[in-house]
């Protein structure tokens, strides 16, 4: 099944891209979703994938009982989804709080850490 | 749009989530759940709330300030991986008192540091989320 | 400035007398242990730092590391003594003690660090301390220029050297280097070898200022004459020369080492002197007579040979002794006549009975005369020449550099003080405050005492030194005043002739110098031209890179991301086998299909609500991967997270503008779909090779009998690696309270 993940992963992170290079602050945000979770496809693809055996250990017994679905990658992938929501609601904010600063939400327009050299 | 429906809905649902929210947080080692999901699920509790009668009364609800929540928790985590520095251990090694019995098969139930923490996990994922969505929520 | 009435010294204050009781009793410490030493015992003391890369702090003092121990307590105790007075009433004296005390601790954990990683960070620590204290007088731009030079060329010779001893460590397979000095097989046969000795030399020549880097060393001046005592002449210079000596049996004896050290060592020690006579200001005089004896040093490591290493050795000290007394000399020259100008300066002896005292002994042992420990030195540095390969280019060398030294010494320690004044002197000169007077006295004590009875030095310092070099088989050279009539005292006798003359003729050509150097390259100059050159390139390169547009800035991530992938993916040799794709039910079809469409609304929807309900499906059908493949914590939580961010953006984006209409862009696509397509390859290339389960195999069997959990996913988070989860909460409210306070604590809220 990875082949397959990784043409969706491949999907995901196209549109993301796309919508990243947008100039427009909320497509921008848009995109960070989206590669945030391909980003966390490619880890959990990246530990194998097992079918429907979670990482559990049976009640009266010392470790899983057969192949269970990789744990490691799981925790990983975990914390990286509540990060990517602290990450990302940061974001939306900073792009909220520059709209009402700025008026635009055109990313090229937001020149005031950096303004137009003078000589363009 | 308030709707008395949904407003006393919500109430109702924001007990029952609280409820589920800390049941996931127990049943977390050994089950899926755990501090994050549980903290989730709470912070969506109160957005239910948030939602139904307003920002301002999901924080008369939760009565202290989200950010101070999380902090504490924040707190709780850090002083439960201290604990085993107390006994020259390397921090956040777990540490289990067995009450009423001397493992875990003889004892009544136990008491941890890796459950310390994860209910400082749990603070930290419902302070953090409430505070995001509420002050969005009231500065839009 | 030490005169002002009812005021203390600062020599009586904590930060005034503290440094030299830790010095002094450092010193004394040091010296405990020379009985121990010079009894051919090594010590050494370690304790793990990171056990898992082999690194210690483990320390080692033998012959080598003791003599410098005890020039740098010693004679830092002194210079310390001395800077009390000298820079009595200074606002900044504490700061300066500080800067220097650290300075000496760090240079005394260089000369004993047995791990070479501890060495690097001693190493390090010297040359940021010395950029504090070259940069003392902080308001002069001269001054800054010197130190940030300073600190350029060390700290890069510095990394070179961290390189070269990642390289060693891991091709001798040890980080101590003592157990490096033990192995059986010689690391000079290594196919290492060669790279491992030029980047160490890298590192030593540009700390001990060896030419084409010598350039700095005469800048480093502009700090305080104390300082230039210490660092540039008895300690932060020699440290280049200590490591060579300390890397001698691992390093040296080929004909590469050999033939290095001797061009580059024997072009600086001559080119010095010759630069030395060129100067006016008897400080940079003295600073090019520094060079000359680093340059002398390397000459003389060049060669595995007792009587050589013996010299170097013996003139490690004699130099330190002479040259640390003649810098402090010129200090008290300086602050009691206010210039410390060659052509001025002139019968200081009737104000200045001490000082002329301690200038007439040190001048003498400089310039090589018996009965003083100059004149061993340099007697036993010829002895060494003769022994060497190409002795006649070292000898040649060694005589020009003896010859032009002698001059110097008279031009410094005798004219200023016998000859009359060249002109009007800023101050009327006066005897100088005795904690000035102490250190050179007392070294000038030792120049004699050395000279007279060089036993003491020889057995605790100099033949341990010297096995410490050579190794036990090393044949240390006797050391006295009286060798009989052989070469290295017709020598000698040679150099006190040439050097009288070239003393008589010094004005004269020094005026030629001075007109050839107007013709010579310029060092200095071509520094500026190649920081110049630097600054350029980085302007142009930060003009191109950042250029303050998001899309650039994105476009050249992608771009590299894209360039790094592709290059990754060739060097593995591509995919070599075509990805079997097993048949898909129904549900993976709609999981795939809830992904494209979803990702093609939030791509091309120009509604936000569309937008955002695209997104969501796509959450929801990432939640339903994980729940397909075993992981229900992952996709309770991926489903929350994404009823979340749907919440948050509905309230958020129904405040902002509407999406503009665009166009079909076509040179982002074309980045988007390599970067897509990349990553495919590379996840297909990755999930298709083996995989290391050690971790998780780990976790499953230790998760209930040792951490009594049954959800090895929760088991990790909360015990196994806690540690990250505290780090990955910790970021979540940072998170949270930066956009709280964004929100709250904006300025321009209430004008909105």
């Amino acid at each position: 099944m990875e082949p397959v993940l990784a043409i969706v992963v491949g999907i995901l992170m196209t549109a993301a891209v796309y919508l990243m290079l947008s100039g427009n602050m909320l497509r921008f945000l848009f995109g960070l979703i989206l590669i945030s979770n391909a980003a966390n496809l490619v880890m959990f693809t990246g530990g194998r994938l097992t079918t429907g055996a979670p990482a559990l250990i049976p009640y009266g017994a010392d470790s899983p009982a057969g192949d269970v679905a990789n744990a490691l990658p799981q925790a990983l992938v975990l914390t990286a989804i509540v990060i990517g929501f602290g990450l990302l609601a940061f974001a939306l904010v900073l792009v909220f709080r520059a709209y009402q600063s700025l008026g635009t939400l055109e990313a090229d327009r937001m020149r005031v850490a950096e303004p137009e050299e003078e000589s363009k | 749009m308030k709707s008395i429906i949904l407003m006393t809905g919500a109430r109702l649902l924001l007990v029952l989530m609280l409820v589920f929210s800390v049941f996931m947080l127990l049943r977390g080692h050994n089950e899926p759940g755990g501090g994050f999901i549980g903290g989730l699920i709470g912070a969506t509790a109160f957005i239910v709330q948030a939602i139904a009668a307003g920002a301002a009364d999901a924080r008369r609800v939760l009565r202290v300030s989200p950010e101070a929540l999380a902090v504490v928790g924040l707190g709780i985590a850090l002083a439960s991986g201290l604990w085993a520095g107390v006994f020259a251990e390397p921090p956040f090694t777990g540490q289990w008192y067995w009450v009423g019995g001397d493992s875990y098969e003889t004892s009544a139930f136990s008491l941890n540091t890796v459950l310390v923490f994860d209910v400082g996990v749990y603070l930290v994922v419902l302070g953090s989320v409430l505070s995001l969505a509420l002050s969005l929520e009231e500065e839009v | 400035m030490a005169g002002t009435p009812g005021r203390r010294s600062d020599l009586y204050t904590l930060s005034g007398a503290l440094p030299v009781l830790i010095a002094a009793a450092l010193f004394a410490w040091f010296l405990g242990m020379a009985p121990a030493v010079a009894g051919g015992e090594v010590l050494r003391w370690a304790i793990p730092w990171v056990p898992s890369l082999d690194i210690s702090v483990s320390f080692l003092i033998d012959g080598l590391s003791l003599s410098f121990a005890l020039l740098i307590t010693g004679i830092g105790a002194l210079v310390l003594l001395y800077s009390a007075a000298y820079l009595d009433g200074h606002e900044h004296f504490s700061r300066f003690t500080l800067y220097l005390t650290l300075f000496m601790l760090s240079m005394l954990g260089l000369v004993v660090a047995d791990n070479m990683i501890t060495l690097f960070v001693f190493w390090e620590l010297t040359t940021i301390t010395s950029y504090l204290l070259i940069g003392f007088s902080h308001a002069a731009p001269d001054s800054r220029r010197s130190a940030l030079q300073a600190l350029l060329v060390t700290a890069a010779g510095g990394l070179a050297l961290l390189a070269g001893m990642i390289l060693l460590g891991v091709a001798a397979g040890s980080f101590e280097l003592s157990e490096i000095r033990a192995m059986d097989e010689p690391f000079t046969e290594h196919a290492m070898y060669l790279p491992v000795l030029i980047l160490f030399l890298l590192g030593a020549f540009t700390k001990s200022a060896q030419f084409p880097f010598h350039f700095w060393l005469p800048n480093a001046m502009a700090a305080p004459t104390p300082v230039s005592a210490y660092l540039h002449s008895a300690t932060m210079v020699k440290g280049g020369v200590y490591l060579l000596a300390r890397m001698h049996p691992t390093l040296g004896a080929t004909d590469v080492w050999t033939w290095t050290l001797i061009l580059f060592g024997g072009f600086t020690a001559v080119f010095a002197m010759v630069m030395a006579v060129r100067q006016t200001d008897l400080k940079q005089a003295l600073a090019y007579t520094t060079l000359m004896a680093l340059g002398t040093l390397t000459l003389f490591l060049a060669a595995p040979v007792g009587y050589a290493i013996t010299g170097m050795m013996t003139f490690l000290i004699v130099h330190s002794l002479y040259k640390a007394g003649m810098f402090l000399v010129v200090g008290i020259i300086d602050h009691e006549t206010g210039t410390r100008d060659a052509r001025l300066l002139g019968g200081l002896a009737r104000a200045m009975p001490a000082t002329t005292l301690a200038a007439a002994l040190i001048g003498l042992s400089m310039a090589g005369l018996p009965p003083f420990v100059g004149f061993i030195g340099k007697e036993i540095l010829y002895a060494g020449g003769l022994e060497m390969p190409g002795a006649m280019l070292v000898l040649g060398a060694a005589l020009t550099a003896n010859i032009l030294l002698f001059a110097t010494a008279g031009i410094v320690a005798f004219k200023p003080f016998w000859r009359p004044a060249g002109g009007e002197l800023p101050k009327s000169p006066h005897e100088g405050p005795w904690p000035m007077l102490a250190g050179p006295l007392i070294l000038a004590a030792l120049g004699l005492g050395f000279g007279l009875m060089p036993v003491f030095i020889a057995e605790p310092l100099v033949a341990p030194g010297v096995e410490a070099v050579l190794g036990r088989e090393g044949t240390v050279a006797e050391l006295t005043l009286w060798h009989g009539v052989n070469l290295p005292l017709i020598l000698s006798l040679v150099t006190f002739a040439g050097g009288l003359l070239v003393y008589l003729a010094h004005q004269r050509i020094r005026a030629m110098l001075a007109a050839a150097e107007a013709r010579a390259l310029d060092f200095d100059a071509g520094w500026d031209r190649f920081l110049d050159g630097l600054k350029a390139v980085a302007g142009w390169q930060t003009r191109i890179l950042q250029s303050g547009y998001l899309t650039s800035y994105l476009m050249w991530i992608f771009a590299t991301m894209s360039v790094t992938l592709l290059v990754t993916i060739g060097l593995r040799g591509g995919i070599d086998r075509v990805p079997v794709f097993p048949m898909l039910d129904v549900t993976h079809w709609i999981v795939i299909a809830l992904v494209i469409a979803g990702s093609a609304v939030a791509v091309f929807s120009i509604s936000r609500i569309a937008a955002i309900a695209g997104l969501g499906v796509v959450g929801i059908a990432v939640a339903l991967i994980f729940v397909l493949y075993g992981a229900p914590d992952v996709a309770i939580t991926q489903l929350l997270v994404e009823m979340l961010i749907v919440v948050l953006f509905a309230v958020a984006a129904l405040h902002l503008p509407l999406l503009p209409r665009e166009g079909f862009r076509k040179l982002h696509a074309l980045v988007a779909v390599v970067v897509g397509g990349l990553t495919t390859a590379l996840l297909m290339m990755a999930s298709d090779g083996p995989i290391d389960r050690r971790l998780t195999d780990y976790f499953e069997i230790a998760s209930w009998p040792e951490a009594f959990g049954r959800n090895i996913v929760n088991v990790i988070l909360v015990d196994f690696r806690a540690l990250d989860t505290f780090g990955e909460i910790a970021v979540v409210v940072i998170a949270a309270l930066g956009a709280y306070a964004l929100l709250k604590g904006a300025p321009d809220k209430e004008e909105s």
